[in-house]
């Protein structure tokens, strides 16, 4: 039927819709995906190491093996995403072969191109991107991201930089929606964003597709912290499977996010949980190796 | 919008523990109808009604069983409370699911087909007749949802979308796409396996505040 519309726009930040209010753990294989499933993950991010691995190997990261996001396609009926590299059309092309439900064109593996992101709007499968700031968000929407996430430091368990972007990301908005039709020309100059997009922000409050925040969650704590703070839901990485129980804290981590303003459950989900990951102070990584640069 | 006399003082609840819980409730408000936010068993009493979204059927399915909220929904539903699932929300009000196990309210008497339109690549739109809107128009029920005449197809919006795969006497079909249901309708419970939660065309919240209202 001619009618039918397949990935548009709408049906991509659509899928996004779906995932509020819920988390998206990091896996590398399906026994990872199974107990993330289990713990009420609302989508499973496949990948061939965790951040705090790749950090720590160091190297060139790409995409995972095909034959690994198979297997997890497998063993979980939840929405499966994968990370190509920055720039990596044909990493992405092979995971929209292989049907994946959302990319990730992530910082985390190492960029492929220094100039260019992926050309999103010629996929029909949908990709979610990471941001610092506004404008960083508002490029990728233009190049047709249909879910954002705030950066944060991937892989160190240290929480401050998610804060930090979120609040960045929010701050900016707040001072877009304060302005009069005439400033908005010299912002969209100064984020470096498309007027039309920084005009829908201004006028709504809000960035046109859902927001997540990444990078640093460990705990039941930082999950509904970035919640309070205006996520719509988040991504734990090395947070779950770094720590001594992943089963536990994930199954925790999910209560968190979705009672994230009710401190008596999360005083109850927080309570008697083993060691959460090691982590990193952001100091001490040093500015040159920090991911989130990575994107322009 | 002026408030329906009938609609006006409903309680509708809409199941918040993961999904696009907001836009239901955005979308009931400009019905002129109250929503509120249902996280913890309590919440569930004294309601009209209740919507329960999409999102990941999966994940709603095993946060309400360890909320202890299936046992409790199941039973409301059981006694009239007036239900609407969109997607996941279908997905947990049917009796199965065709493929493999997940926990069910087991309330309506639909088999259904998760993902049945494949993965996300395959999600898509498509417009669709529903005879049950023109003729809630016909009966002279105020509809709030100006742009969208009666008569105009609704705007189906599938994402990794379920079918109904077979349903009961009981039960009237009120869309089908290609052959297959993807709405229904059996006494006190409305199901679409689409999204009006994210089109701003009001009639299908209307249609359920119609039945919440007797």
């Amino acid at each position: 039927m001619s009618e039918i519309k397949i990935g548009t726009m709408t049906v991509k930040a659509g899928l996004a819709e779906m995932l509020k209010g819920g988390v998206i753990m990091d896996v590398t294989d399906a026994e990872q995906a199974k107990i993330a499933e289990e713990a009420g993950a609302c989508a499973v991010m496949a990948l061939e190491r965790v951040p705090s691995d790749i950090r720590a190997d160091g190297g060139v990261a790409r995409m995972s093996d095909p034959e690994k996001i198979t297997e997890i396609q497998k063993a979980v009926t939840i929405p499966v995403m994968a990370k190509a590299r920055i720039g990596h059309f044909v990493e992405a092309q092979i995971l929209q072969s292989l049907e994946v439900d959302y990319i990730d064109e992530s910082e985390v593996l190492t960029p492929a191109d220094e100039a260019n992101h992926i050309n999103k709007w010629k996929f029909t499968v949908p990709f979610v991107c990471g941001a610092v700031n506004l404008g960083e968000a508002l490029r990728r929407i233009s190049e047709g991201a249909a879910m954002i996430r705030t950066k944060g430091e991937a892989g160190t368990g240290n929480v401050v930089e998610a804060v930090r972007h979120m609040r960045t990301i929010n701050g900016e908005m707040k001072q877009l929606s304060s302005m009069d039709e005439d400033e908005l020309f010299r912002a969209a100059k100064e984020l470096r964003a498309p007027i039309e997009l920084v005009q829908w922000v201004a006028k709504n409050g809000k960035l046109p597709v859902v927001n997540f925040s990444a990078g640093g969650l460990a705990t039941p704590a930082d999950a509904a912290m970035m919640m309070q703070l205006g996520a719509e839901g988040v991504f734990v990485g090395s947070g779950i499977f770094k720590s001594e129980d992943p089963a536990a804290r994930g199954k925790a981590i999910v209560e968190a996010t979705t009672h994230y303003n009710d401190p008596e459950v999360l005083a109850r989900v927080s309570t008697g949980l083993k060691s959460a990951m090691a982590g990193l102070e952001i100091k001490e990584i040093g500015e040159e190796n920090l991911l989130q640069h990575r994107g322009w | 919008m002026a408030r329906s006399p009938k609609t006006g003082h409903l309680i509708i609840g809409v199941l918040a523990l993961q999904g696009a819980f907001r836009e239901h409730a955005t979308a009931l408000e400009k019905c002129g109808a109250a929503a509120r936010q249902v996280r913890r068993r309590r919440e569930l009493a004294g309601l009209d009604a209740l919507i329960i979204p999409g999102g990941e059927s999966t994940t709603i399915g095993k946060l309400m069983v360890s909320y202890h909220m299936l046992d409790e929904i199941k039973s409301l539903g059981a006694a009239g409370l007036p239900m609407f699932g969109t997607c996941a929300g279908l997905v947990m009000l049917a009796r199965q699911v065709a493929d493999g196990d997940q926990p069910l309210l087991n309330l309506m008497d639909i088999t259904v087909r998760r993902n049945a339109f494949g993965r996300q690549v395959k999600s898509f739109e498509a417009p669709l007749e529903i005879p049950a809107l023109a003729s809630m128009a016909a009966a002279g029920v105020n509809s709030g949802a100006a742009p969208f005449p009666a008569a105009a197809p609704f705007p189906g919006i599938f994402i990794r979308a379920p079918w109904i795969e077979s349903a009961g006497p009981g039960v009237d079909i009120l869309a089908e796409l290609e052959g297959h249901a993807v709405a229904a309708l059996q006494n006190n419970l409305l199901v679409t396996a689409f999204h009006p939660e994210l089109t701003g065309d009001l009639r299908l919240h209307e249609l359920f505040l119609r039945i919440a209202a007797g």
